[in-house]
């Protein structure tokens, strides 16, 4: 494994029901990098991620991290592994019987034996970090998507993990939101000396602020590269992508028989 | 080919039910395994006994005071034939304390709080609330399922005694206050009659065999329910299915065990 690589994914290949969803993925995570996986919606990136939590065992090849092959880790090695890790769900998945506050002290209460008082000192560090110290005691049900997804993020980081793992950090968000957001996962990855992975198909906001791009396509990376590097590609898939064109190497219409057929009229 | 496909799908049908009663006893298993943390710390027992047992105190109370009543009224007019109105605390304390406080306080505590916990964590499913859990390194056994579970059985014996205690006043209410029966042979007869280990204790165990079973469906169903509006909806109803059948089924069992005889 690469000294600077804090993940590694190899000959990575997983099937579900008979059907291929991985195929032969190789990816490289620097340490300090934050790297974007991205594609149509159901092309594996999310299954991708899942492999990197642990959460999935391949078909064949591995996810290596920090020296560990995941799916070899038994519960204990794969929670002391994911105590390294931080998650921001696609759609924030606060606790929705928590305050923010108890939303972001969660993990300090159930990893660390950290006096109230400190924990108090940690959380309205993470809070402000994020902009919502003045959040602190509303729940979850009174906040806005962007809101919400600024409080995960605050849990996410909330022990300071070496990788951090976005899915879909920009789904649902208004303009402004995405920005912000965008801004905090670089911020904050810079600021933790951390590793990052955004799975995201959002290419405008996510090529404004990664090192490195993934290109994935049927369960295969199709194109990769730094943000201009992909911006400059005339690679037709990555051209029709990144231009959000309607047709192209992925069709418009879904696989079907002939439409005159459909009409039941004579060929 | 009709025979083979009717066959192959009873067989489908049996093979899925016994392989979700043996995924329901390794999370049975599994929770008893991981309940350590939760008497550890015994405040997320408190929280949700709270949910369970202090909320669902309104409809037992309620429903006690109502069925005490009718037994009052029908006790009444049956034990009148027979000369022996006095003996009608003795048949309201008997009815509720060995069958009617256990069963239908059972009946009430899985549509009222078993449902709720089928759906509360079926949407913490839906919403990636678990998933995030695990992802954080924390037993969602540990931390949800266990600390729901022994809030169940604790508070079901708790709200069948509430339930038969309100429901005697309710036939002392209907007999003693409204008809007339005589205060003193009411209470009386009742103490004389009513034996702590035959029949209290009794009833006791059955309300922890309702709870445990009632509030391990409830569980189940709630983790075990798909991710989507449709999945919740129908695991809620499962569960008071499920656990209303069962709960009747296991009373006629422990009934023939605990008083055949007696």
């Amino acid at each position: 494994m690469s000294s600077n690589a804090l993940v590694e994914i190899r000959d990575l290949n997983f099937t579900y029901d008979k059907r291929p969803v991985l195929q032969g993925i190789n990816m490289t995570f620097p340490k300090g990098k934050l790297v974007a996986i991205m594609g149509l919606s159901g092309c594996g990136k999310t299954t991708l991620l899942r492999h990197v939590g642990g959460a999935l065992k391949p078909t064949r090849g591995y996810v290596r991290m920090d020296g560990q092959v995941m799916h070899e880790l038994d519960q204990d090695g794969l929670y002391a592994m994911r105590r390294k890790m931080g998650m921001l769900f696609q759609f924030g998945a606060l606790f929705t019987d928590m305050s923010v506050y108890d939303n972001v002290a969660f993990q300090m209460r159930e990893h660390t034996d950290l006096p109230e008082d400190i924990i108090h000192s940690l959380v309205m560090m993470k809070l402000n970090a994020v902009g919502l110290r003045g959040a602190q005691n509303m729940m979850p049900s009174e906040l806005s998507g962007g809101m919400a997804r600024r409080v995960a993020l605050a849990r996410t980081v909330a022990l300071d993990p070496m990788l951090i793992m976005y899915d879909e950090p920009f789904a649902g968000l208004d303009p402004i939101s995405m920005t912000v957001i965008g801004d905090l996962i670089r911020r904050l990855n810079d600021a933790l000396g951390a590793t990052s992975i955004i799975v995201t198909h959002d290419i405008q906001e996510s090529l404004k602020i990664v090192d490195y791009v993934y290109f994935m396509a049927n369960g295969v990376i199709v194109a990769e590269g730094t943000p201009d590097e992909l911006r400059a590609s005339d690679k037709d898939f990555v051209h029709q992508f990144v231009h959000g064109e309607m047709d192209g190497p992925v069709p418009f219409h879904y696989p079907g028989v002939d439409y005159r057929q459909d009409l039941n009229l004579q060929a | 080919m009709a025979v083979i496909n009717t066959i192959r799908a009873i067989g489908h049908r049996v093979v899925n039910a016994v392989w979700r009663i043996g995924v329901a006893a390794r999370f049975f298993f599994l929770t008893l395994v991981y309940s350590g943390n939760s008497f550890r710390r015994f405040h997320l027992i408190v929280k949700e006994l709270f949910s369970t047992g202090v909320m669902s105190l309104i409809i037992i109370i309620v429903a006690g005071l109502f069925v005490g009543m009718v037994l009052g009224l029908q006790g009444y007019e049956t034990l009148k034939r027979y000369g022996s109105e006095s003996a009608l605390g003795v048949m309201v304390a008997l009815g509720l304390v060995r069958e009617l406080g256990p069963v239908m306080a059972a009946l009430l505590f899985a549509s009222r709080a078993g449902s709720a916990m089928t759906a509360e964590i079926g949407l913490m499913k839906a919403t990636e609330q678990i998933s995030a859990m695990e992802m954080m390194a924390v037993n969602p056994i540990a931390r949800i399922v266990a600390p729901r579970f022994w809030a169940g059985v604790i508070s079901m014996p708790l709200l069948a005694a509430m339930f038969s205690a309100v429901g005697i006043f309710g036939g002392y209410l209907v007999g003693v206050v409204n008809i007339g029966v005589d205060e003193g042979s009411f209470w009386s007869q009742m103490q004389a009659a009513v034996d702590f280990r035959q029949d209290i204790m009794n009833g006791v165990i059955k309300s922890l065999v309702f709870g445990t079973v009632v509030t391990l469906i409830a569980l189940f169903e709630g983790f075990d329910a798909p991710p989507t509006a449709e999945g919740v909806s129908g695991a809620t109803t499962r569960t008071v299915v499920t656990s209303s059948l069962a709960i009747l089924m296991l009373d006629f069992v422990l009934t023939a065990i605990m008083f055949r005889g007696a």
